[in-house]
């Protein structure tokens, strides 16, 4: 008994640094800023209930940020889990080289956006590289700034930066699936795309999950790069979540950034809490 | 499998459906930083001359230099201080983040993955939500709590926030989850102290995560482009990735010399990094 009591001292003792940080910078002013949301006025606070949600549901900037937001989301999370997989299998293979290419797809995370931007403006402005090849093969050139297709430019960047690291998480999950498997099945004669359908899909689902929830949160960074690319009122095709927080930050309206930040922060917390019960659900099964 | 099947035929269906592929992929996720090297070799003329807006002619990257030309790096370095200067503040913001933060989170993470405690599990919970969270959910927290401390404007403004993220903490906690318990209970046996058990056992054995954190933290940081704007009001503190987005002069030797730091990091690191994010893997 007086053993645990000493041990969950030390135990304080080493996350209080962390933790005093935490709950000073980001937890109790978190939770001024939730209250936030329920008040309105400035300086003369009043409590209104559920009004800022009400206004905030009918605001047609913000419907337009969450409807972007959940575009850019079903484009670029089912690309870049396919192309991660189908990359950690070739790689997998250990060809010759495999090495130098595991570099070279993880190496753009290291590349801070600013530095690159110019670049990316260039491909895709109106005289651009894309465009050039476009009318190459005769197709008529897009706008790809200024149109529907700009949200694809920012899915095409999502993906430059962050393939690597989910094909990293695959080519782990990969390593980790038993040989014996394959040999077996290849005994009974079973052929490539069989193994591929019938071991390693079903026995790579939970690191898949894993990477579907870390690209959610990736997902959320691609604003730097909107930012960069468009500025702080970019077309309204690119105009994001995080466009509107940041709006409404520096226009002083802080219930309504609050009342955004609530919304996010229960869709978030969800996240994690189903990936801890099935993480769970997971580890038991095995 | 197609790699075991020997001759000519093996191999050319290995060079068409592995080689050719990947070689496109090689290409395309280099060239940005490929154009960036070349071009930072031209000078001014030829970068407006390649660039500028031509009525009903397409703009393609000029790879190779007319004349390789140094005046670029001449006069970011030696005509005038202000870039050096961007560049001397992007190490005073970064450099004290990824040290605390790796400071911090090693202690940290070593009490969440072996020590046990009261509320541990739902403390480390709130940790990962608040990982999670956009930077923009915890700007207006983040701005609450400088003012209130009086930081506001301030280095420690930018530089606070990213010591105590909780990222540090998560990464590393996976990885010290993994070393055997074994080892703890052997040095306790030994008479070690837990400080002892600390830096003789537990950090050596995390020398690939602390590395993949150092590179990760440094390469966000660096990067960073929210923060300063919203936290500092002098322009003259702004590091380099806030200036190198509105600067269109000297943009891309301006471009290497941002991202030589990070690079080398990279080049140095990358075996920790790939271990390091195999590690994240929730567990």
């Amino acid at each position: 008994m007086k053993r645990k009591t000493k041990e969950s001292i030390v135990g304080f003792i080493l996350i209080a640094p962390s933790l005093l940080g935490f709950t000073v910078l980001y937890l109790v002013p978190f939770i001024i800023s939730l209250a936030y949301s329920f008040t309105s006025g400035i300086g003369n606070l009043k409590f209104v209930g559920f009004d800022n949600f009400k206004s905030l549901f009918t605001s047609g900037a913000y419907i337009l940020a969450i409807n972007n937001t959940i575009r850019f989301n079903f484009l670029a999370i089912p690309l870049i889990i396919i192309i991660a997989f189908l990359l950690a299998l070739l790689l997998n293979r250990k060809l010759f080289g495999s090495r130098l290419l595991q570099s070279a797809f993880i190496f753009p995370l290291c590349i801070p956006v600013a530095a690159i931007v110019t670049i990316w403006q260039i491909t895709f402005r109106e005289d651009g590289v894309v465009n050039y090849l476009l009318d190459k093969f005769s197709i008529s050139p897009v706008e790809w700034m200024d149109s529907n297709w700009s949200v694809m430019v920012l899915v095409i960047f999502y993906l430059w930066k962050n393939v690597g690291y989910n094909m990293i998480l695959f080519q782990a999950g990969l390593a980790s699936i038993s040989e014996e498997y394959y040999e077996a099945a290849r005994l009974d004669g079973a052929s490539s795309l069989y193994c591929l359908k019938k071991i390693t899909i079903p026995l790579i689902a939970p690191t898949a999950f894993f990477v579907f929830i870390i690209s959610i949160i990736n997902s959320f960074k691609v604003f730097r790069e909107a930012y960069l690319l468009a500025g702080a009122y970019p077309n309204k095709n690119l105009y994001l979540l995080q466009h509107f927080m940041n709006n409404n930050f520096y226009n002083l309206n802080y219930q309504r950034l609050s009342s955004a930040a609530l919304v996010l922060f229960i869709i978030i917390y969800l996240l994690v809490f189903i990936i801890f019960k099935t993480e769970r659900r997971f580890a038991k099964s095995l | 499998m197609i790699g075991n099947r020997k001759g000519f035929g093996g191999y050319i269906l290995l060079a068409i459906t592995h080689y050719f592929p990947l070689l496109i992929l090689l290409v395309l996720f280099t060239f940005p930083i490929l154009v960036t090297v070349t071009n930072s070799f031209m000078c001014k003329n030829e970068i407006l001359e390649a660039y500028s807006i031509i009525p009903d002619q397409f703009t393609l990257f000029r790879i190779i230099p007319e004349k390789i030309s140094l005046e670029a790096y001449y006069q970011m370095l030696f005509r005038n201080s202000k870039y050096l200067i961007y560049f001397w503040n992007s190490i005073i913001i970064t450099l004290p983040i990824v040290l605390g933060q790796i400071t911090i989170s090693a202690f940290a993470a070593f009490s969440f993955a072996k020590i046990r405690f009261p509320c541990r599990e739902v403390i480390f919970f709130v940790y990962i939500v608040v990982m999670m969270l956009p930077f923009q959910v915890t700007l207006l927290p983040n701005y609450i709590s400088l003012k209130a401390l009086n930081l506001y404007d301030t280095y420690l403004a930018v530089i606070l926030p990213g010591v105590f993220t909780t990222f540090g903490v998560f990464l590393l906690r996976q990885f010290m989850v993994y070393i055997d318990d074994a080892y703890i209970e052997a040095a306790k046996i030994d008479g070690a102290n837990i400080i002892q058990i600390m830096f003789c056992i537990i950090f050596p054995q995390c020398k690939a995560a602390i590395a993949a954190l150092a590179i990760l933290a440094f390469v966000d940081n660096w990067n960073m482009i929210e923060q300063p704007l919203i936290l500092l009001k002098d322009q003259s503190m702004y590091p380099m990735s806030i200036f190198l987005a509105n600067s269109s002069d000297l943009t891309y030797a301006f471009g290497i010399l941002f991202i030589f730091p990070p690079v080398m990091l990279f080049l140095y690191g990358k075996e920790y990094l790939v271990e390091g994010i195999k590690m994240s893997v929730l567990k």
